[in-house]
């Protein structure tokens, strides 16, 4: 095992985990709480990466991570504006909103399908010196991330985080409590869409690079961190489940770290992560199904040892 | 005080399927009035609570609340002043949630100064745990659980106390005992009759219990083809029978009273 896992894969690998686990909590919002299926999150994860890059260009790599989040609150916004005032389906709100989102990220890159930040400085370079060469990036990403998550443990508990969790569970309940369940949804979504553009910046300020495809498949990727989390940790209170989706999205890390290591060419990772979402959802169920094979198996033995 | 006026509602206008669910209803229900409501299947009786809450609007017609008309408020704009309870006990409470947080959410419906990124304080979880109390059933050691672990007649309680927390003008219940099993349903009612009255709330309650339509409350409403076809309150009503109710309906309608679950009630 270890020499599959070395240490600089297994920080690496953290590293991923715990910077993309921003776009699982983000799935948690619109997917585990508000039940909507946001498939906006692949251009809204390049809409971050890009306006985070552009930023850290302009010289404010901290400023960055608030631009960002400003824009994934702006595709947010429209994405749930579509479902909201338009009655628009809030899966093809998400179609729509991922087509629109493909231009704008060309847009904000200044027409180029990538953008190198090499030479600029990024927080993770302003740290180097604060953490050491070895874990820098591992402890900014940390960082950020138990920041968020301490607010978002926080917020759901508020009144407002209440509302919000109740809409995705009860929303004739919630109209019943005079809370407009279409303002919720809104705010709902861009905090979540403020979460995926987060994570997008700090990957490209991570790589050093953004990219125009850089968010495709995210979103399979976050369920799937999501999923294992629900699987590991159950579906318990707000902070186990915070908690379940960054160890998901760290394993989900581990794993392709694996497969890396195991000479899966780069060019069939996308499929060998389908394969795990796929597993990660069937999972619970074959258990369900292999203990009943069990139990019929049993009881057959028994009954010719009867005979 | 609730008043509607010419109140109509036709589902599927022009369509082979044109059903008149609401035909011209008229109907006052004072401060302090307890109605009962029963009627044969698709008599409107839903529909009436319906256009009551504003899930949807009436096609003609207007409903007022304390003399403020409301016939075109959002659903979620007067809840603030009207509790409704369904016969499912799952659709008023969040499974997911804890029976603490679902009552701070009801809760949230009538504080004036909301603050919305204010936790649960000590003082309401303490207010919470009395008022479960209340209802005598050990949820006040449960507040932590979520709502999904509790049982239909649990729920539906919980769900009442949320309704009336803070008391509403008005009451509307949906057959709210006939999901639940009859020892349950008896504790259900009770605790909506102290409640009402305690509250001095106006109230309508569909039933399918002819029995407890004439025991509960002070006032009947016999609804048949989307019309109030009988009103009785008073002395009439203390000497009306079931039997009586049932002659009448014939009487009236030509036919007989087709309510598939009310036939098992009629002692």
């Amino acid at each position: 095992m270890s020499s599959i896992l070395s240490l600089s894969v297994v920080i690496s690998a953290l590293e991923l985990g715990v910077i993309y686990s921003l776009v699982a909590l983000a799935l948690y919002l619109s997917y585990g709480i508000l039940n909507i299926a946001d498939l906006s999150t692949d251009g809204c994860f390049t809409l971050g990466c890009a306006v985070g890059a552009q930023v850290a260009i302009m010289g404010h790599p901290v400023l960055a991570l608030f631009a960002a989040m400003a824009a994934g609150v702006c595709s947010g916004f429209i994405m749930s504006a579509l479902q909201t005032k338009l009655g628009v389906e809030p899966i093809l709100a998400g179609i729509i909103v991922n087509t629109g989102l493909y231009t704008v990220n060309l847009a904000v890159m200044g027409f180029s399908s990538n953008l190198s930040i090499f030479k600029t400085e990024t927080i993770y370079s302003m740290c180097k010196g604060l953490f050491g060469p070895t874990w820098y990036k591992l402890a900014v990403s940390i960082v950020v991330v138990v920041v968020i998550c301490v607010i978002l443990a926080w917020f759901l508990g508020t009144r407002l985080g209440l509302s919000i969790r109740a809409t995705g569970d009860n929303s004739d309940m919630v109209r019943a409590s005079s809370i407009n369940p279409g303002l919720t949804t809104t705010i709902g979504l861009c905090i979540s869409g403020s979460f995926t553009a987060l994570s997008g910046c700090l990957i490209g300020q991570y790589q050093k690079a953004c990219d125009i495809n850089l968010g495709t498949g995210m979103v399979t990727i976050a369920l799937a961190s999501l999923i294992i989390g629900e699987s590991l940790f159950g579906r318990g209170g707000v902070v186990r489940h915070i908690i379940g989706v960054i160890a998901g999205s760290c394993l989900y890390r581990f794993v392709m770290a694996i497969a890396l290591k195991l000479h899966v060419p780069p060019e069939c990772l996308k499929l060998v992560s389908a394969v795990i979402v796929a597993v990660a959802i069937a999972f619970p169920y074959l258990k369900q199904q292999f203990a009943l094979q069990r139990r019929k198996m049993a009881s057959a033995g028994a009954g010719k040892a009867g005979r | 005080m609730l008043k509607m006026t010419g109140i109509k509602k036709i589902f599927n206008q022009g369509t082979v399927n044109e059903k008149t669910a609401l035909d011209g209803i008229s109907l006052t229900v004072e401060d302090g009035d307890f109605a009962t409501i029963i009627g044969s299947n698709g008599a409107g009786k839903s529909t009436l609570f319906n256009c009551i809450c504003g899930s949807f609007l009436p096609d003609e017609g207007s409903v007022y609340l304390d003399e403020k008309n409301i016939t075109f408020m959002p659903e979620h704009k007067r809840a603030v002043q009207i509790g409704r309870l369904f016969q499912d006990p799952m659709r008023g409470t969040a499974p997911h949630m804890t029976i603490e947080e679902n009552l701070a959410l009801a809760y949230l419906r009538v504080q004036k100064k909301k603050n919305v990124f204010s936790r649960i304080s000590a003082s309401e979880r303490k207010m919470f745990r009395e008022r479960l109390s209340w209802l005598d059933m050990g949820l006040e050691d449960r507040m932590k659980q979520p709502v999904g672990l509790l049982s239909g007649g649990q729920r539906q309680a919980l769900t009442l106390l949320m309704a009336t927390l803070i008391p509403p003008k008005i009451l509307l219940l949906d057959e709210h005992t006939a999901a639940l099993d009859p020892a349950t349903a008896e504790k259900v009612t009770e605790l909506t009759k102290r409640i009402v009255e305690e509250n001095h709330l106006a109230c309508l309650m569909i039933t399918h219990n002819m029995r407890s339509a004439l025991e509960l409350g002070n006032r009947t409403l016999m609804m048949d083809a989307g019309k109030i076809i009988y009103d009785i309150s008073g002395e009439e009503r203390e000497h009306m029978t079931v039997s009586g109710l049932l002659e009448k309906f014939s009487a009236d309608t030509g036919k007989e009273l087709d309510n598939d679950r009310m036939l098992l009630s009629r002692e």
